[in-house]
């Protein structure tokens, strides 16, 4: 069973914060297809929230496919996230590996690496949309 | 569907007076509203004419679809908790179960029983000897076991530690999760209201300043800030709710319904605790505009 | 409603009933020995009748203390159920804050303070008029003795006005808590206001409930009141008007006067009696039997032209008036009520 907590002043709407994690949970392999996430009830007894907020969470991954709510008595997982292909990827983590060498030869430090690879993402698949 | 609460120029005078003026409202069911303001501003004046303790002096205000404190079964379907949680310091708790059990036809005994359970409460203490934070759930018990449609709290938490006040707000949740109840309570802090609340008022100087879906002022709320300008400079559609200005540079405070469009400016969401606060120091400041309509 | 009532009013119903529980021992035991004594003089009496004109019955001074005790108990009684029963009752609640709590159950205020004003007003008068009957039983050996229970000072604690004095004394209360909101305030106002109606009624209500009787009685020697002769002004200076015994009724005044209503006269003395007051200027003083005959002489002058008149209610009005002035009372602590019921509501 999944145990959701708050940060209030990360400046992400509650309802959103519940959806990442559970996404993040639904990644990791703790909730599989058929595990029933925590009634409304549950989470708003540990969490001091307003239901409304995680009805609107609900909906929201009920929304994207990932649950299904069955009235009376639950949401359910319908699809799980994890993706085991990440291990078979071989030749992909080799290439990123001798990237990742290059990038430090040429003289970039952590941070760099990770914003030139986030910039490039970004815009390649800004390109994609368009 | 029906306000669970409507104002209408609703105000309440002591003496010369104004404890509440030109109230009007119309608060919509199945929310939890903050109802927020400086202390002074009126909000326990509200609550207590809403629950029928107080008669208006001017205007009205209608309890779901009722006039306050008059019938039985008007009474029945408001729970009202006041301010600091009054009970009777000789009764024990049980006694104060029975209380309820005797005055409300609707009362769920079982509901009762099973909160102080899990509060692991003892039934046969006085309730004189118990702390802030029980007190304030013995009397939430009391509210919610007769099964309100309704429930007023005036400034619940405001006296409570921290941990007695999320476990308040826990249970509180729990009760709306569960049964569906609104809900609207008061407090002079922002934050106490934050994570419960999906609508607000904000009450200050005895009056109405804005009242709204909490998502939708959010959303119609910015920051402008930007190079030096007069207020009068903004578009009609943004009404300004507060101004301050260095040599250079200019913040407003808006509210639109419509995009911000102009590059020149840099737009930030609020939170809530900065939407609340214009609205205040815009109260401090006294009006340079016009006292601006509450939009619904 | 009734039953939280009932518990609200656990403590102080218990300390009155424990109360009334140990008088009423302390008088059972006490009555019956009260009783005997008066019942054996009456029985040594019908045998030589001069034993009973003479000598006093023993009952007038058997249990002094519970003869003094017993009518204060019943005079302060009401008096302390308005302070403890009436004042609290509203005024406790507003000032804990707890009518916050109590008005906003399924019960209306109207309705919160009828029940509580029904019950705890017959709870009072209950106790009020258990404790005289207790008493009144207790006494009416002596009652019938001293036939002075119409008397101001014994009409209070008898028959059943005590129970609309209580009535009122409640209804006081709960008034004064309404709108002092505060119980020690309305406690005190509760005492004072109590104590000025009972004596407003008692003086000047009660003698004019109906219209008093008057009956002439002749002047004699026995009867007439004290002749006082000044020695510096050789005068005889008052004239007290005689003490008149109406059998269990109540004597309101006596005047001495003429046939035409005129009061007795220090000069119509002097006039009638002109030797009387020279004896104080003499330096030898007459003897007893000689000062005996110059008095009667006196009286038997003034007789031919004063009377005593006694102004008096008799003793077949001691009820209708008990009805009557707890009538008054509890007229009084229904419009009380009526204004408490009225202010809570406006609030």
């Amino acid at each position: 069973m999944i145990e959701f907590h708050l940060d209030t002043r990360s400046g992400v709407p509650p309802y959103q914060q519940i959806v990442k994690q559970v996404r993040h949970a639904l990644r990791l392999g703790i909730l599989d297809v058929g595990d029933q996430l925590p009634t409304v009830k549950e989470v708003v007894a540990r969490l001091a929230i307003n239901p409304n907020t995680v009805l609107k969470a609900y909906k929201e991954l009920e929304h994207l496919g990932l649950v299904a709510a069955r009235p009376g008595i639950g949401t359910f997982v319908t699809k799980t996230l994890r993706d085991d292909s990440l291990a078979a990827h071989g030749p992909l983590r080799q290439s990123l590996q001798r990237w990742l060498a290059q990038a430090r030869q040429a003289g970039l430090d952590e941070e760099s690496i990770e914003a030139l690879f986030r910039d490039v993402v970004q815009s390649s698949s800004a390109e994609d949309v368009a | 569907m029906t306000p669970v609460v409507e104002a209408d120029g609703l105000g309440k005078r002591y003496g010369q007076k104004w404890a509440l003026s030109e109230c009007t409202l119309a608060i919509p069911a199945g929310k939890v509203v903050g109802l927020v303001g400086p202390n002074g501003a009126g909000k326990t004046t509200l609550l207590q004419l809403s629950v029928g303790l107080l008669q208006p002096s001017a205007g009205s205000v209608t309890v779901l679809g009722g006039r306050p404190g008059t019938a039985p079964d008007q009474l029945a379907r408001v729970g009202f908790v006041a301010q600091d949680a009054p009970t009777y310091a000789g009764m024990s708790i049980r006694d104060h179960l029975r209380f309820g059990a005797w005055m409300n036809p609707s009362w769920d005994a079982g509901l009762a029983e099973d909160r102080i359970v899990r509060l692991g409460l003892d039934p046969h203490q006085k309730a004189g000897q118990l702390s802030g934070g029980q007190g304030a759930q013995l009397s939430l018990t009391l509210a919610v076991a007769k099964r309100p449609e309704l429930l007023l709290l005036d400034e619940p938490v405001a006296s409570l530690d921290p941990l007695a006040r999320r476990e308040f707000l826990q249970g509180l949740m729990e009760v709306v999760a569960e049964h569906g109840a609104s809900v609207i309570l008061s407090s002079h802090l922002v934050t106490d209201l934050e994570r419960v609340c999906d609508y607000l008022v904000v009450l200050i100087d005895s009056r109405v300043q804005v009242a709204g879906d909490i998502d939708e002022l959010l959303a119609t709320h910015h920051r402008l800030t930007g190079p030096r300008r007069d207020h009068n400079a903004l578009p009609s559609d943004q009404q300004v709710i507060g101004e301050s200005h260095t040599d250079r540079q200019s913040t407003f405070v808006v509210r639109t319904d419509n995009p911000v469009l102009n590059p020149a400016w840099s737009v930030e969401q609020l939170d809530l605790e900065d939407l609340v606060l214009a609205y205040l120091t815009r109260a401090v400041q006294g009006d340079r505009q016009p006292k601006l309509e509450v939009l619904p | 409603m009734i039953r939280l009532t009932l518990r609200q009013f656990r403590a102080e119903s218990v300390i009155a009933l424990g109360l009334l529980t140990v008088l009423g021992v302390v008088l059972a035991v006490t009555g019956p020995h009260l009783a005997n004594v008066n019942s054996a003089f009456q029985n040594a009496c019908s045998n030589p009748a001069v034993l009973c004109t003479k000598a006093p019955n023993p009952v007038v001074s058997t249990d002094l203390s519970l003869q003094g005790a017993l009518p204060f108990i019943v005079t302060i009684a009401p008096a302390l159920i308005g302070i403890f029963f009436g004042a609290p009752l509203v005024a406790r609640e507003l000032e804990a804050g707890t009518f916050r709590l109590a008005w906003t159950q399924s019960v209306t205020r109207r309705r919160w303070l009828a029940v509580k004003l029904g019950l705890i007003g017959f709870a009072s008068m209950a106790v009020a008029g258990l404790l005289t009957w207790m008493v009144d039983w207790w006494a009416s050996p002596l009652d019938a003795v001293n036939k002075n229970r119409f008397d101001p000072g014994a009409f209070g604690w008898h028959g059943v006005a005590p129970i609309g004095y209580a009535a009122f004394a409640f209804a006081l209360g709960v008034t004064a808590g309404v709108l002092l909101r505060r119980t020690v305030p309305a406690m005190a106002v509760t005492l004072v206001g109590f104590v000025a109606a009972r004596l407003a009624v008692q003086h000047w209500i009660r003698p004019n409930l109906a219209a008093p009787l008057h009956e002439s009685v002749p002047l004699s020697s026995s009867g007439l009141g004290v002749l006082s002769a000044s020695a510096a002004t050789g005068t005889v200076a008052s004239l007290a008007p005689p003490q008149v015994n109406v059998s269990n009724g109540w004597v309101l005044s006596t005047a001495v006067v003429d046939r035409s209503s005129h009061a007795m006269t220090t000069q119509a003395v002097v006039h009638a009696c002109p030797t009387y007051g020279q004896i104080a200027n003499t330096n030898v003083l007459p003897s007893p039997a000689e000062m005996h005959s110059i008095h009667d002489a006196c009286i038997t002058k003034l007789s031919e032209i004063f009377h005593t008149v006694v102004t008096y209610q008799p003793a077949s009005r001691f009820w209708p008036f008990q009805w009557a002035e707890m009538g008054i009372f509890l007229a009084a602590a229904l419009a009380l009520c009526g204004i408490a019921y009225w202010w809570l509501r406006r609030q």
